[in-house]
């Protein structure tokens, strides 16, 4: 805005009448030019928007209305109001699911991404072989999860487990751990940490790179020790970073699937005290093949993620410094 | 110009032709799930094209994985193959929804083969409402494999055919030996090689005949499911059902931890082709509880209702269920041919197995229990009976829960 006061004359009608006249023969040529312009962006974006609303969108909306549906075999389907949302107040599973998934989130995104801070900031110094360990850490992002499962799984066996033999060694019988009620919850957080700190790594490195080197050289000249820079400059100038992490693992950790799937199994004695949400999903779509109840589930789903996500956007402004 | 002219013409008089020869041509479809079949079925679609001019199956192999979400999909979009495989579990939603198309007419007429051909416990499983929907393909039974090391070790007899229930418990205590952690039996939740059995051993069933009501919480269908429960918890001669989640049964059995196991004969490969087991087990027919029973089940070949060529498919499911068919199937080896007169030549594929022991339980074999919803109640009836299998709740309890479970789905079937 070229507001430039204009000495000798009013300068404020003189100025709109020229921005107003400039407009007018600006907006049609602008128009036509942008025209173009959108045309050509739209077309360039219209491969990536087609599949977005073909793959996403369109079946989004379709689960929605299929949710206030009473589903048979080979769509065949008929309306059913809300009887889904009906039956599901009644559907102790259901809730011991979303239960079990809160238990989940809360055991494993907390502990993973502290984790992750901490591997990361010990990473991002110059060691010998630091890039030797950075792979290492990033390893189970690349590993297929079903192998990383069956891994675990052997590693967990109660009977024939590397960690009840070590555990035997010295003399403590080790549970059962996939499969007593107590402690399989926790061999899943155990595992879902192990998995998620590599891909958190690799973000809080980035955010860590971020960080103006003034502020650590300033604060070793007043004296600063490592602990209080850690807390005073690094953790907060980390923030925008950490939110973002808590962000995408949340929505993941509500989303936990495979791990159940592969790790403890449908008919596994413990599968009550572990089923998330997504799993109940899959058992009601796929197994029972009612898929109105299932999309039904998917929807209050979507509401919780949708929920926890606006929460923590509001509540950034509290803790988030940008710089 | 009128060069072109005159090439268009040809073209277009070309691609006519060439469509009507097309025309006169047939194209079935024929989709099934096992690749290790494929040269077998391979061979049955030649032999079937030499002696049918003008007919062209064309072979699919989609894998197990998802054989199931695809043959849903297809059907949903009213564009299944016109000839694919089906199991019992899944053959009623099908037939139950109008997928397939009947052939009881043309079976009648068929003098190339009769229902009378395969087992007759195996052609009722694709027998829906009375009409009959698929030819059997293949078969399996359930039998009891035993360590033969183990019982010499033990000194007791190995299993045959006089077993009783009680010969069971009985030499599953003895077969015991806690301290080396090695159990009599393993007493596996499982429907069709566990309890499904049992539960018409002891005189029950698990769905009746008009898919209206489970045994599952009668007195008959009690015993059979306690029969396994009393092995873990009263006589304490299997693993628990945590140790046989961490470790498959069928490991623990192939470790020399478990002496005797239910399972079907589709292991015969397994056992055979293992180190350990190929020659430290063998298998007898399963013991007598009130009753004799075992259940068997097999894949059928089916014809989808809206296929345009309906005679063409039915001459080839009739040629896949006719002898010459069936013998090509069998030299593979790789499963058990449904056509009775040919079974013996799987009998003896595997020598030092007693493999009879499958086929001299035909007389008294069961059908795999199915419904339309079949998928849904058993996993249904699994969960009510983890607990149980666990010692948390009573055998009677969890068959209650299963029974008001299964009812409920039951009766949706009917809408």
């Amino acid at each position: 805005m070229s507001g430039l006061p204009m000495r000798g004359g009013p300068p404020k009608p003189f100025v709109d009448q020229e921005v107003r006249g400039k407009g007018v023969d600006d907006v049609s040529g602008i128009n036509k030019k942008k025209l173009q312009d959108w045309f050509w962006a739209y077309l360039m974006i219209f491969p990536t928007l087609a599949g977005t609303i073909i793959f996403s969108i369109w079946p989004l909306l379709q689960s929605f209305y299929l949710s206030f549906t009473e589903w048979g075999a080979f769509g065949f389907y008929e309306w059913g109001g809300t009887v889904n949302f009906e039956r599901m107040l009644g559907d102790s599973v259901l809730w011991q699911s979303l239960r079990n998934t809160l238990v989940f989130t809360v055991g494993s995104v907390p502990f993973g991404i502290a984790l992750s801070i901490i591997v990361a900031v010990l990473l991002n110094t110059k060691i010998r072989g630091m890039s030797t360990y950075r792979t290492l850490y990033f390893l189970p992002v690349v590993t297929m999860p079903v192998a990383v499962a069956m891994v675990w799984r052997w590693l967990y066996n109660a009977d024939f487990g590397l960690i009840n033999h070590i555990l035997r060694s010295v003399g403590i019988t080790g549970p059962r751990w996939l499969t007593d009620p107590k402690y399989a919850m926790l061999s899943l957080i155990v595992v879902s940490v192990w998995s998620s700190i590599g891909y958190n790594m690799v973000i809080f490195l980035s955010g860590l790179q971020g960080i103006s080197k003034q502020y650590y050289e300033s604060a070793d000249i007043d004296g600063a020790n490592a602990f209080v820079k850690f807390f005073r400059i690094t953790l907060p100038l980390l923030t925008p970073t950490i939110f973002f992490v808590t962000v995408t693992s949340l929505i993941s950790s509500f989303q936990v699937f495979e791990l159940i799937f592969t790790m403890i199994g449908i008919n596994s004695p413990v599968i009550r005290h572990t089923q998330s949400i997504v799993f109940y999903f899959y058992r009601q779509a796929f197994v029972n093949m009612d898929k109105g109840y299932a999309a039904a589930i998917s929807l209050v789903l979507f509401v919780v993620i949708l929920g926890v996500t606006i929460v923590q956007f509001r509540l950034q402004k509290r803790w988030v410094h940008y710089e | 110009m009128k060069r072109f002219r005159v090439v268009l013409l040809l073209a277009l008089v070309a691609a006519l032709g060439l469509s009507a020869l097309a025309q006169a041509q047939v194209t079935l479809s024929y989709r099934f799930w096992d690749i290790n079949q494929a040269p077998a079925m391979e061979a049955i679609a030649r032999a079937f094209e030499e002696k049918n001019p003008g007919v062209k199956v064309e072979i699919e192999v989609i894998p197990w994985g998802q054989y199931w979400t695809n043959l849903e999909t297809a059907a949903t979009g009213r564009n299944l193959p016109d000839i694919f495989w089906l199991n019992a579990p899944n053959f009623e939603l099908y037939a139950g929804n109008g997928m397939l198309l009947p052939i009881d007419d043309r079976l009648a007429k068929s003098d190339l083969i009769s229902i009378d051909d395969y087992p007759a416990a195996l052609a009722a499983i694709y027998n829906h409402r009375g009409k009959q929907y698929g030819i059997p393909k293949d078969m399996d039974t359930i039998g009891l494999w035993y360590n033969t090391e183990l019982f010499d070790a033990a000194g007791i007899a190995y299993p045959d055919e006089n077993w009783t229930w009680d010969d069971l418990v009985a030499a599953a205590k003895a077969l015991t030996d806690e301290a080396n952690q090695v159990w009599g039996i393993a007493a596996e939740l499982n429907l069709q090689s566990g309890f499904g059995n049992t539960v018409h051993q002891a005189g029950g069933y698990i769905i009746n005949e008009d898919r209206t009501k489970t045994g599952i919480a009668e007195p008959e269908g009690i015993a059979g499911l306690k029969f396994w429960t009393d092995l873990i918890h009263v006589h304490k001669v299997s693993p628990s059902m945590a140790q046989m989640t961490d470790t498959e049964p069928v490991s623990l059995f192939e470790s020399g931890r478990v002496a005797m196991y239910f399972t079907g004969s589709w292991n015969a490969i397994r056992f055979a082709n293992n180190e350990y087991t190929k020659d430290r087990v063998d298998v007898a027919v399963l013991p007598k509880g009130k009753e004799r029973a075992v259940i068997i089940h097999g894949l059928s070949n089916v014809i989808a209702a809206n296929t345009k060529h309906p005679e063409e498919a039915w001459k080839f499911v009739e040629f896949l269920g006719s002898r010459e068919a069936m013998e090509i199937q069998a030299k593979t080896g790789t499963v058990i041919p449904a056509y009775m007169a040919l079974q013996d030549s799987w009998v003896t594929s595997i020598p030092q197995f007693n493999l009879k022991a499958f086929m001299d339980q035909l007389d008294y074999a069961v059908p795999y229990p199915a419904s339309v919803r079949a998928g849904h109640w058993q996993q249904l009836l699994v969960d009510c009976l983890i607990p149980a299998w666990s010692g948390e709740i009573s055998i009677e309890d969890a068959a209650r829960d299963a029974e008001a479970q299964i009812q409920e789905v039951l009766a949706s079937e009917k809408r």
